[in-house]
Parts: C-alpha cells; structure tokens; sequence
C-alpha cells in the first residue's frame, strides 16, 4: 500500500520535472511565432498572450516577403541540400558496399581513413577550401556548397551504410551472381533496396547540419544569388534589427520547414539514434 | 589460377573517395602546411614554427588568442557540467518503465537541436533583451525582477548566458544518447538488482550508472569536439568581434576574424591556417586521449 503510494508519489514528481523541461524547450519557439502574429504594440505590451482579433496583424510577413528574397534563400537552401543528401547516399553506399562486401588489399586502411573525417570538422580545413574554390572559379556558386557538404556527409553515412550492408544476406547476393547478375546489378538492384531504411537514416542525419550550416555559406557562397536560408535570415535579421514584426515573422519563416520536416521524421530520425548509436 | 583485376571495386571507391580526398584531406593537410608559411616581401616563405611563436607571444595576437582559448574552455566545461547531468537526469526520467507520454516528452524536448543557430541565437536575444521585456516580465512573476540583468551585454555574464543558450539548444542529443544506453540495459539485470533489494536511486548510481558509462564518453567527446569547433551561435548572439569586449570570443570567431578580416582588420590566410592548425591539434589531442586512453580503460559489458 505504501509501496504503491510512493510510486504514485515518484510518477507524479517525474511528470512534473518533465513538464516544466518540455515547457523551457517549447517556450521560446511557441513565444516567437505567437509574436510574429501580432502587431507592434500588442508585442510590446503584452507579449505572452496569443494574437486576439484585435491584435493580430500581418505586417511582419509582408515586410519579409516584399523585402527579403526569400523565395530565392529557399530555393537555394533546397538545391543545395538535396543534392548534398543524393551525392552522400549514393556515393557513400557505394563506397560501403565496396568495403563491406570485398576483401582486397587495404581494405581497413581505406575505412579508417574515411572515418577519419567522423572526428575532424571540415572546417579546420576552410582556409585550404576557400583557396581551392577561388582557383577552380567556385566562389558565390551552389556547386561549392554541394561539394563541401557531400565531403563533409560521406565519413558518416559510409561508417552507418556499411555496418547495415554487413546484416544484407550471401546468400541473396551469391544466388544473384549464379544467376548472371553484374556486381553492379547486384548492387543497384539487389542491395540498395535492402538497406532503404538505414539510407532514410542517413538523410535526416545529414540533412540537418547543412540545412543550419552558417559557417560555408558566409565565407564561400555570400552572394545575393546564392544565399541560403540560414544566411538569408541572418543578414535579414541584421539589417532590419529594430523592426520586430519583421524579425519576428523572418524567424518563424526559418522555423517552419524544420517543424514539417521534423513531424515527418521525427520516428525515423529517433529510431536511428537509438538503434546505432551507442557502439 | 590468378584471379581477374576486380575493377568494379575501385569504380565503387572512387566517388566517395576523390570528393572526400579532394574537398576534405587535402585541404585539411594544406592548410597545416600554410601555417608554417607567411608572406615575406610579397613571397610566401617556409618561417618554420615562427606564426605559432607570433600568436603565443606577441602583444597583437596573443592576448586575443589566450583569452579565446580561455572562453573556450569555460565554454566546454559550462556544457560538460550542465548539458550532460541536465541530460542524463531527462534521460534516466525518460526511461522509467510504464512512463506514459515519453514520446511526446522526448519529441518536445528534441527540438532545439534541430533548429539553426542563427533561429536559436536570435530567439534568445530577443528573449533576454531588456527592451522587450519578455525575461524581467517573467522574473517578475515569481518575484525575482530585481535579479534580471542584460546578461549578454556585461562582460562577466555574457560568455556564461551564451553557453547556456548552447545548452538548450543540444540538451536533446546527450539526453536521446544516454536513453538509448538505458534502454539497452536488458531486464534480467535490472530484475537480479531488485532481488538484492537495489532500487531506485541506489539502482540507478550502483547498477546503471556503471553501464551507460561509455554512452557518457561518447557524448564528452562529441561534446568536446562541438564546443572547439563551434562559431555559429557567438556569431549570431554576439557578432563576429564576440563582444561586449570579447568576453564571449571562442576559437572559432578568433579563426573567422584573422582569416577572413572583419570591418577595418584585413584578413590574414597565414594566420588563419596557424589558428585553425592550433584547434586541429587541440581537437586532436582530445579525440587521442579519448580513444586510446579513455574507451579503452572503459569496461564494456556484453549482455
């Protein structure tokens, strides 16, 4: 009786701790796009209510929208990271087929020396990246950024792709080659299907940092033309600084699609943590 | 019988490894050797260990590169102390059994990490602003306005409010590693503690504690890795001169400044490559101790 009171007791202590964390998490994003709702006053005056009828205003989002070139931030910040995530998957599965599959001569050599790069940030090596961009005419161009963040992807998703491809079956891939099947097919068409989940995995880890990336956009590709979203919103953000609505609303516009992209993957992207993580 | 050359294995290396190679390993190993280089006389000359002896001891750079140094570290040890116990405790929560809405909780609390810097530093700017009035209004509340300061404006709090935003914005990742960990721990163990009478919080320091051990060291090493290479958040919240007063400049703002110039400073290629060189050994030297000393002292159970 006692026992089960206590439980009660440390149940309802535990849901209030958990309570008060989640509200500390939530609290500043919930603040921000209730805000950019409003108009300047109202934010001011009282800024923990929800926009009422009398409050609610839109300026903010006019003036990003008729401003800002957000449309083209977007684009770019689309471009950049969707080709960053097909380059990484697919050269990244290849590479993690080659040395999970085959034994040849440096074959552990080979996987240390792309995990290497699980370790070291590519960053340290931006002095090298610009001087290297500059002589092959890549500053303010997608490319660069796509180049630098499927570099900076690959270590990763070979390290996961190919302890996944290791669980993928001899026998599937024996009775394939008996067949007739190329080491090609057998990879496109036998394997890949196979290890579909890992590779979604593998998206939403690499997806992220690049999405958020402030860093190679500064200093390779800070042109109007080639802005991302993240720097878009932070030169934005500093030139309008006195404009609230305006910031109010940028900010919530740059929230927006990690909050869709969240609830769509957020199983696939929680799954992937706690199942490979902790080796 | 000699077998055929396997082609196909290098045609499936080979895009991974030019990109990789190309983009990644070279620059890294040119930008270590362009740190023993400066311009002499217009030419790039071979000066030996002479730009590191520059920013160690010369009243230019020096002080900047201590003090960042310095911020850098109270940086780490501000998360190590706070990201990681606040982590594991939402962990250890987390994974009490027959916990209801754990999903909802673990989603909410996750979010942060996912949102950028620039998204992150400026909610908090707002937030902490005196001109709008969201953190002393709130202060007030529980009878506490007279304790609100502009945090980020004064030298002594700014580099503490900075690392703290960092924390509640990567809290999430120590917290779902740590979880997993947990989950991992099979019943029979948990269930052989019971029997012996280990329960609750002496179960959790004796039993579990001891097994999530190398989840713990995996997240310092990250953690570590992170807090040395990070920029963007003191960028956002403070600028790139990391004021007021350079109280909140880390090594990565120090190394965005020298090599890249900033408002009057022109930038300096032979100087950025020494301070990155310095954070890649710093990094290094941590990664080393972790694998080689660390992970493998650390006792790992097989279940």
């Amino acid at each position: 009786m006692s026992q089960a009171r206590h439980s009660i007791f440390r149940t309802g202590f535990v849901h209030i701790a958990l309570i008060a964390y989640t509200l500390i998490s939530l609290f500043p994003v919930f603040l921000t796009i209730i805000n950019s709702f409003k108009d300047r006053n109202a934010i001011f005056r009282a800024p923990l209510t929800v926009p009422t009828p009398q409050t609610f205003s839109l300026i903010g989002y006019q003036t990003v929208l008729g401003q800002g070139d957000f449309v083209t931030y977007f684009q770019n910040s689309f471009i950049v990271t969707i080709v960053a995530i097909a380059l990484v998957l697919l050269f990244g599965a290849m590479a993690a087929f080659a040395l999970s599959e085959y034994r040849f001569r440096g074959n552990t050599l080979m996987g240390l020396y792309l995990a290497i790069g699980i370790m070291i940030p590519i960053r340290l090596g931006t002095v090298a990246i610009l001087q290297g961009m500059v002589a092959a005419n890549l500053v303010n161009t997608l490319t660069a950024l796509i180049l630098v963040y499927t570099a900076q992807g690959l270590p990763l998703a070979v390290f996961i792709l190919s302890e996944f491809m290791r669980t993928v079956s001899d026998d599937l891939k024996n009775a394939g080659r008996i067949d007739g099947l190329s080491e090609y097919s057998i990879f496109f068409r036998l394997v890949l299907p196979l290890i579909r989940p890992a590779m979604a995995t593998v998206a939403v880890f690499t997806m992220i940092p690049i999405w958020n990336d402030l860093w190679f956009p500064l200093i390779l590709a800070p042109a109007e033309a080639t802005k991302t979203v993240t720097l878009g919103s932070q030169i934005f953000i500093g030139q309008f600084v006195t404009n609230w609505n305006a910031v109010l609303a940028a900010l919530s516009l740059a929230i927006l699609p990690v909050l869709v992209l969240y609830v769509i993957f957020s199983r696939q992207l929680i799954r992937g943590i706690t199942a490979g993580a902790v080796k | 019988m000699k077998r055929p050359k396997r082609w196909h294995i290098l045609v499936f290396l080979l895009p991974a490894l030019l990109v990789y190679t190309a983009v990644m390993i070279l620059p890294l190993i040119e930008t270590l050797r362009l740190s023993l280089f400066n311009t002499v006389d217009g030419q790039p000359t071979f000066v030996g260990l002479a730009n590191f002896q520059v920013l160690f001891g010369d009243e230019r750079w020096a002080h900047d590169f201590w003090n960042a140094l310095k911020n850098n570290v109270i940086f780490f040890i501000i998360h190590m102390c706070v990201q990681n116990p606040i982590g594991v405790a939402l962990a250890a929560m987390l994974s009490i059994p027959k916990l209801r809405f754990v999903t909802f909780y673990r989603t909410a609390i996750f979010l942060p990490t996912l949102l950028s810097f620039v998204i992150v530093g400026f909610i908090w700017k707002l937030i902490l602003s005196p001109i709008w009035g969201v953190a002393p209004g709130m202060l007030d509340l529980v009878g506490l306005k007279s304790m609100f300061a502009p945090w980020l404006g004064k030298p002594g709090s700014a580099l503490i409010a900075v690392s703290l935003i960092s924390v509640w914005q990567y809290v999430g990742i120590p917290m779902m590693l740590i979880y997993a960990a947990l989950l991992n721990i099979p019943d029979e163990v948990i269930e052989a503690a019971e029997c012996d009478g280990v329960t609750g919080w002496s179960q959790f320091w004796k039993i579990k504690l001891p097994l999530i051990l190398p989840a713990i060291g995996i997240i310092s090493i990250l953690t570590f890795v992170g807090n040395f290479n990070a920029f963007d958040l003191v960028y956002t919240v403070q600028g790139a001169l990391a004021g007021p007063d350079g109280s909140t400049d880390i090594l990565g703002t120090l190394l965005y400044r020298t090599f890249f110039g900033f408002q009057l400073q022109l930038g300096d290629r032979s100087m950025g490559a020494t301070i990155a060189t310095v954070m890649f050994l710093i990094i290094l030297a941590g990664v080393s101790l972790y694998l080689f000393v660390i992970q493998r002292r650390m006792r790992r159970y097989q279940f």
